[in-house]
């Protein structure tokens, strides 16, 4: 049957019976950097072209439909055009770090994937850490943003990138204490152990009410921390212009662009993983027969079709809320956030204590 | 595939930037004109330097982050053990956040969590 693992399996078979192995584990090296890039590419390509027909379908019009079937080479054909335009430095930019800074958001948004399972057994990396790995390393996002929007020398990017630094940083908490809430259920902070251990029910549904109070909240903090509407003061285009990425254009916009997009699908990733399973099918309890009709429908389909229902329900938040103003939104986090968080998470101990969930 | 892996992504975003960049590179022949590298302020020329004192409420929002984020950071072996270490596990919790706790209403006595 196929499974993204009988194929990785196939081809390490294959490369160590044909080669030697330094030249096998290179090959597969070289394997992983091109899936990764293509995945980083499709992705990108694919995201903005929902994101377009999401919000066409959101205001009753056709969105993109001349490039194509139904549009889907709309996006292409915009990179193509980025890819014609100048990228220009500002005279007055500080030049090393203006070009630094898409490099390290793209850094970042690549290294993330490390850990993410994307079907079984089909994971780049199963760090033992990995819950603490996403978190770490996903918060240094803010500093190429940061860099961006100072480096620009533009009144317009720097107060865009102090709106973004004092908005990631802040949501940070509330996310980074629901994830922790599932950690408390399952014990384990490796991706693979979680993953695991929904095999009887997604956390959603074992952990009661607080699961899902924590599931609202990681919701809502991811949504902020990749700067998305309602919390897209960052680059709010009425007051901003574009907010930290005012001053680039070309390549190195487009950089910035996929970067987002990219890192839109890895929190959506994580919050599948960690409560609905990731690529674990829909199992209910000691019902072997539903569970076992559930099995045949591939892994990496679960993974993929739970994380985009994600990504639909952040971009379904875009066309449904307006745009907070600064002060509502450090107040939403510190005075209302926060708090319930920190009592959410005391009320998951009890239950885990207790042995109450499922 | 272990820590190695790192490095192969790490290599691998670099690729694709620069690869981006420099097809860019390529097909694009700049005109020069000095109004070009002029910061965009909507079109009128650009007056002053943003590179001066900035609203000190970012500042404090970045600086009680800090405080949080370590005790957060705290959290993680002890949400490991919870469940092997049962009902200790609870009251040193409760204990934990009681005092952080504290400190939140201390700084939001002082008036750190209001915007100007």
């Amino acid at each position: 049957m196929f499974s993204l693992e009988g194929i990785t399996n196939t081809v390490h078979e294959w490369l160590n019976n044909h080669f030697s192995p330094t030249l096998a584990l290179l090959t597969e090296f070289v394997l992983v950097g091109v899936a990764a890039i293509a995945l980083f590419a499709l992705l990108g390509l694919g995201l903005v072209w929902m994101e377009r027909k999401v919000a066409a379908v959101m205001q009753i019009r056709l969105g993109p439909n001349r490039v194509g079937p139904k549009g889907i080479f709309q996006t292409t054909a915009d990179t193509l055009k980025l890819i014609m335009k100048e990228g220009l430095t500002p005279d007055g930019a500080d030049k090393f770090l203006f070009n630094l800074a898409p490099y390290i958001v793209m850094i970042v948004a690549m290294l993330i994937l490390a850990p993410i399972a994307f079907a079984k057994n089909f994971q780049i990396w199963d760090i033992n850490i990995g819950v603490l790995y996403l978190s770490a390393v996903s918060s240094l996002s803010v500093i190429g943003v940061l860099m961006a929007g100072w480096a620009s020398n533009n009144k317009y990017s720097l107060l865009g990138a102090m709106r973004s630094g004092a908005q990631i940083v802040s949501y940070e908490l509330s996310a980074g204490l629901s994830v922790i809430s599932i950690v408390v259920m399952t014990g384990s902070l490796s991706i693979n152990d979680i993953i695991l251990s929904q095999q009887n029910g997604w956390w959603i549904f074992k952990g009661h009410i607080p699961a899902f109070i924590s599931f609202v909240i990681f919701i809502i903090a991811v949504t902020a921390e990749t700067n998305r509407a309602p919390f897209d003061l960052a680059e709010a285009e009425s007051e901003l212009t574009a907010g930290f990425h005012t001053e680039y254009s070309g390549m190195k916009f487009a950089l910035f662009f996929l970067a987002e997009y990219i890192n839109i699908f890895i929190v959506c990733a994580i919050g599948a993983t960690l409560f609905f399973g990731g690529w674990m099918p829909l199992h209910i309890g000691h019902w072997e027969g539903f569970n076992h009709v559930m099995d045949y429908i591939p892994s990496s389909i679960w993974f993929f079709g739970k994380t985009i229902g994600l990504i639909f329900l952040i971009m379904w938040f875009r066309w449904t809320f307006p745009r907070l103003r600064i002060d509502q939104l450090l107040n939403l986090e510190w005075k209302y956030l926060l708090p319930i968080s920190m009592f959410n998470l005391i009320l998951m101990t009890i239950v885990a204590i207790m042995g109450w969930h499922f | 595939m272990g820590a190695s892996s790192l490095i192969v992504l790490f290599f691998a975003a670099i690729a694709f930037s620069v690869g981006g960049i420099s097809i860019a590179k390529i097909f694009v022949k700049g005109v020069k004109n000095p109004q070009k590298g002029q910061a965009y302020e909507c079109g009128i020329p650009a007056t002053g330097s943003p590179w001066h004192q900035f609203n000190v409420g970012y500042y404090l929002f970045a600086l009680i982050f800090l405080i949080f984020d370590v005790e957060l950071v705290f959290m993680y072996p002890w949400a490991v053990v919870v469940k092997q270490t049962g009902l200790t596990a609870l009251i040193e919790i409760l204990i934990f956040i009681f005092i952080l706790f504290m400190g939140f209403l201390y700084a939001h006595k002082k008036g750190a969590l209001k915007w100007m």
